[in-house]
């Protein structure tokens, strides 16, 4: 038992496995409060055996912890992955990883129990707890990636430095840590005035509010910045999986550090120049995402370069080149979820903004928020859908169940997410009178595709579980690799019994 | 093979999910007489009351009186007969169009300009119109006569009630009337039922009958009678009113600075439950039309 407890909250497999888990049992059972779930009358029968209290004025601020709870252990789990590629001090990774476990997880849990089962204030202050001690384990990470020192230079050619060695996927890593506790600063210190000056509100219910104050401001800014920094790190983590390297990674990690920094400047200044914060986004937006572009096509071509070798063919024609391409749908499929993020994310933001008045702005406002809200669930769920697939590799997935795994992955969350960008873009071309039958198809289609990633997860989770259950399961050979990687510490030593302390002599410890 | 009868059963499943949703909107829905009269009125006196979701203290400066129900098909045919005949609207080219003196420009960010013209009152040959003109008179379609009216412009729903010595209700008033003075949620109390209101998948008898989104209710439908087995709930205002939640959404008249968005309120039989609660708003230009948008009247108190 000890062991299985060693696993699941020291390694970083471990722990993003708990957390994984943690996510999907708050979606299983909040999910099941909307949606089809209160068509079908699922809700009523939950809120009968569960005792929430759902009042109707406090919806807003439901949905905002809600966020928060799945938003934290999201954060966790990219602060184990990064933990767990990029070097540190043994001391500093565990501090980071035990802060921000006992963070996320008494922020998630305080801060459901006091949204959904009444309002003890005592429990919201643990949730307030929870969120400092996910700060502070930012800041030791920051302090922890500190990239200027000599001990963390490259002197490997093949990746992107500066001349004095300075690594530069590092520095990456160590600009979004900062940039996204500034980020958080934004949110938190709107947050202190909650009560006080600020009231809840959800940001696509100020949409045509031609005056935002600069607390409506700055959480717009933040819950926009804090997605987008989520997914800079998952970009940078899915680099190293791939070992990123060459002269595409020469230029991307410099765009990629910059692009951080303008994008983090452009959105701060959201509250005192907004004007013309939308700009600087724009400019910092096209930066990573060129960076992120150039990992596209570098793990693409190391996929057919890995497939054909894999063949045992040097030098493969166009057909043999495509399907080598798919030999591996985990880092095929993290990219490919990169590149289709631009059909169904970027794609619609940037004809959003363009067409504005023209298009969006003529429809009423219900349907512009159709849009917003489907537009940052389907991030959400991209990003996801990424970590899963690189939470598989780390599971040591293999054979024919990788392979099904991802690709099922893929069709399912692309349909479903490919449905939801039609159905909020169906004002284009299908008038109200006549919308059933898209919205009809499109629902159905969506459905079916979250019904199937939720199942093949489901499956995923409880595969690991059953490994949990065995004695000399996957997970005890994970432990060993991480306890001979130094990752985490070798097992307790026998104890020793405590006897008084001799003047002049050390007390055993 | 296997794979092959796998996929056709799995789109033999996806089309017999979408074929057994009937979408013919335009079939002469059941008549439902609901013993409600949409030429009734009610004092809603001033004063203060709770406002938004967030129950503010805010106040209406004198007593109005607001219609009991939403504008019907009928009402509005007849008005439109009546306008016609008086000249302050037109026909032209399958629109009904009148004058508007126009709205004061100020520049604001994403402000149109909407400047004195004829504007579209309503489009007079869309499908989900539920009038009939036969090139003289309109007519409310048989089975809708008292339903609420559609399809109808901001500039249709002030021309009407205006046409008829009322006007739009400002949003305070609309909100005053939809919820009281105790601070609820929803106009008939804390907690909504599907036989409260027309809504997205509340079950009525008119969304059993065309799935979906489903058809507007007859105004007063949810006031306790049971139709065809389908027992409605008691589900007026504290003042009386009918339908201030769900089945359409009703037009206010207030003209914002810095914005030509005019805004809607009550939710609709296209919104889930949670739209219904009396302080969400919808807002469009004043010249946008939907199956889903209707309105009422007020005027100032003559007690």
């Amino acid at each position: 038992m000890t062991e299985r407890f060693h696993y699941l909250f020291q390694s970083t497999k471990g722990l993003a496995l708990v957390a994984m888990a943690m996510v999907a049992l708050v979606t299983a059972l909040f999910g099941l409060l909307s949606g089809p779930m209160v068509e079908w009358g699922v809700t009523d029968f939950v809120l009968d055996i569960t005792g929430m209290e759902l009042i109707p004025a406090e919806r807003e601020g439901r949905i905002v912890m809600l966020y928060h709870a799945i938003a934290m252990a999201m954060v966790a789990i990219m602060v184990y992955f990064i933990t767990g590629i990029v070097a540190m001090e043994k001391h500093q990774r565990s501090m980071i990883n035990a802060t921000v476990t006992v963070g996320y997880l008494t922020s998630m849990i305080c801060g459901l129990v006091f949204a959904y089962f009444g309002h003890n204030f005592i429990v919201h202050g643990l949730f307030l707890v929870g969120m400092s001690l996910m700060f502070f384990s930012g800041i030791l990470l920051t302090v922890a990636l500190w990239p200027f020192g000599k001990k963390y230079r490259l002197h490997d050619k093949d990746y992107s430095s500066t001349r004095g060695g300075i690594d530069l996927t590092r520095v990456a890593f160590f600009t979004m840590a900062i940039a996204m506790l500034g980020s958080a600063m934004f949110g938190a210190v709107s947050g202190s005035y909650w009560g006080n000056g600020h009231e809840t509100f959800l940001a696509e219910d100020l949409i045509r509010e031609p005056h935002k104050n600069p607390l409506e401001l700055a959480i717009i800014g933040h819950l926009h910045i804090m997605l987008t920094l989520v997914a800079v790190a998952l970009t940078l983590v899915i680099g190293r999986w791939v070992d990123f390297k060459g002269v595409l990674h020469k230029i991307a990690m410099p765009m990629m550090i910059l692009g951080t920094i303008v994008i983090t400047l452009g959105v701060w200044a959201v509250v005192p120049f907004e004007p013309i914060a939308h700009t600087i986004i724009y400019v910092g937006s096209v930066l990573v995402m060129l960076s992120a572009l150039m990992l596209v096509i570098y793990t693409w071509r190391r996929q057919i370069r890995l497939g054909l070798e894999a063949k045992g063919i040097e030098k493969g024609n166009l057909g043999q080149k495509f399907r080598a391409l798919f030999h591996d749908a985990l880092p095929f499929g993290a990219t490919w979820q990169m590149v289709f993020m631009n059909f169904t994310v970027s794609g619609v933001g940037i004809f959003m903004a363009v067409r504005l008045d023209e298009i969006f702005r003529v429809w009423p406002a219900r349907e512009e928020r159709i849009v917003l809200t489907g537009h940052w669930h389907i991030l959400s769920g991209i990003i996801a859908t990424i970590i899963l697939l690189y939470y598989a590799d780390l599971a040591g997935l293999k054979g024919k169940a990788r392979n099904w795994f991802g690709y099922l992955i893929i069709i399912g969350s692309d349909i479903a997410f490919l449905s939801v960008t039609i159905f909020e873009m169906k004002r284009l071309f299908v008038t109200e009178s006549a919308q059933q039958p898209v919205v009809n198809w499109t629902m159905l289609l969506a459905d079916l595709g979250l019904g199937l990633v939720l199942t093949v997860l489901a499956i995923f989770m409880i595969w690991k579980l059953a490994d949990l259950l065995k004695r000399k399961g996957r997970w005890s050979e994970q432990l060993a690799e991480a306890r001979s990687s130094g990752e985490i510490p070798p097992p307790e030593l026998e104890p020793v019994p405590l006897t008084p302390a001799v003047e002049g002599q050390e007390a055993p410890r | 093979m296997n794979r092959a009868a796998a996929l056709a059963i799995l789109f033999g499943l996806l089309a017999a999910g979408c074929a057994t949703t009937p979408t013919e909107l335009s079939s002469p829905p059941t008549t439902y007489e609901t013993g409600v009269d949409p030429e009734a009125w009610v004092v809603v006196p001033s004063g203060e009351f709770l406002s938004g979701m967030h129950d503010h203290e805010l106040s209406v400066e004198r007593d109005y009186e607001i219609m009991v129900t939403d504008v019907t098909n009928e009402q509005y045919a007849l008005y439109l007969n009546e306008a016609l005949a008086a000249g302050t609207i037109e026909i032209s080219d399958g629109e009904v169009v009148g004058y508007y003196p126009g709205d004061e420009f100020h520049g604001g960010n994403h402000e149109e300009r909407i400047d004195a013209g004829d504007w579209l009152h309503l489009p007079a040959e869309d499908p989900g119109l539920r009038l009939a003109y036969d090139g003289s008179t309109f007519s409310a379609l048989p089975g809708f006569e008292n339903h609420p009216m559609v399809m109808v412009t901001w500039f249709g729903a002030k021309a009407y009630c205006e046409f008829n010595d009322g006007r739009l209700p400002s949003e305070l008033e609309w909100e005053k009337a939809a919820r009281g003075t105790d601070g609820r949620p929803y106009p008939w109390g804390d907690d909504i039922e599907r036989n409260h209101a027309n809504y997205y998948s509340s079950h009525d008898l008119f969304e059993k009958i065309v799935g979906g989104q489903g058809l507007t209710t007859p105004v007063g439908f949810y006031n306790g009678n049971t139709y065809d087995g389908y027992q409605t709930l008691t589900a007026t205002s504290p003042y009386g009113l009918y339908d201030m939640a769900g089945n359409v959404w009703q037009w206010t008249a207030d003209d914002y600075e810095d914005q030509h968005y005019r805004y809607l309120r009550g939710g609709s039989k296209a919104e889930y439950g949670y739209n219904l609660r009396v302080w969400t708003r919808n807002s469009a230009g004043p010249e946008y039309f939907s199956p889903s948008v209707g309105f009422r009247c007020v005027q100032d108190s003559m007690e």
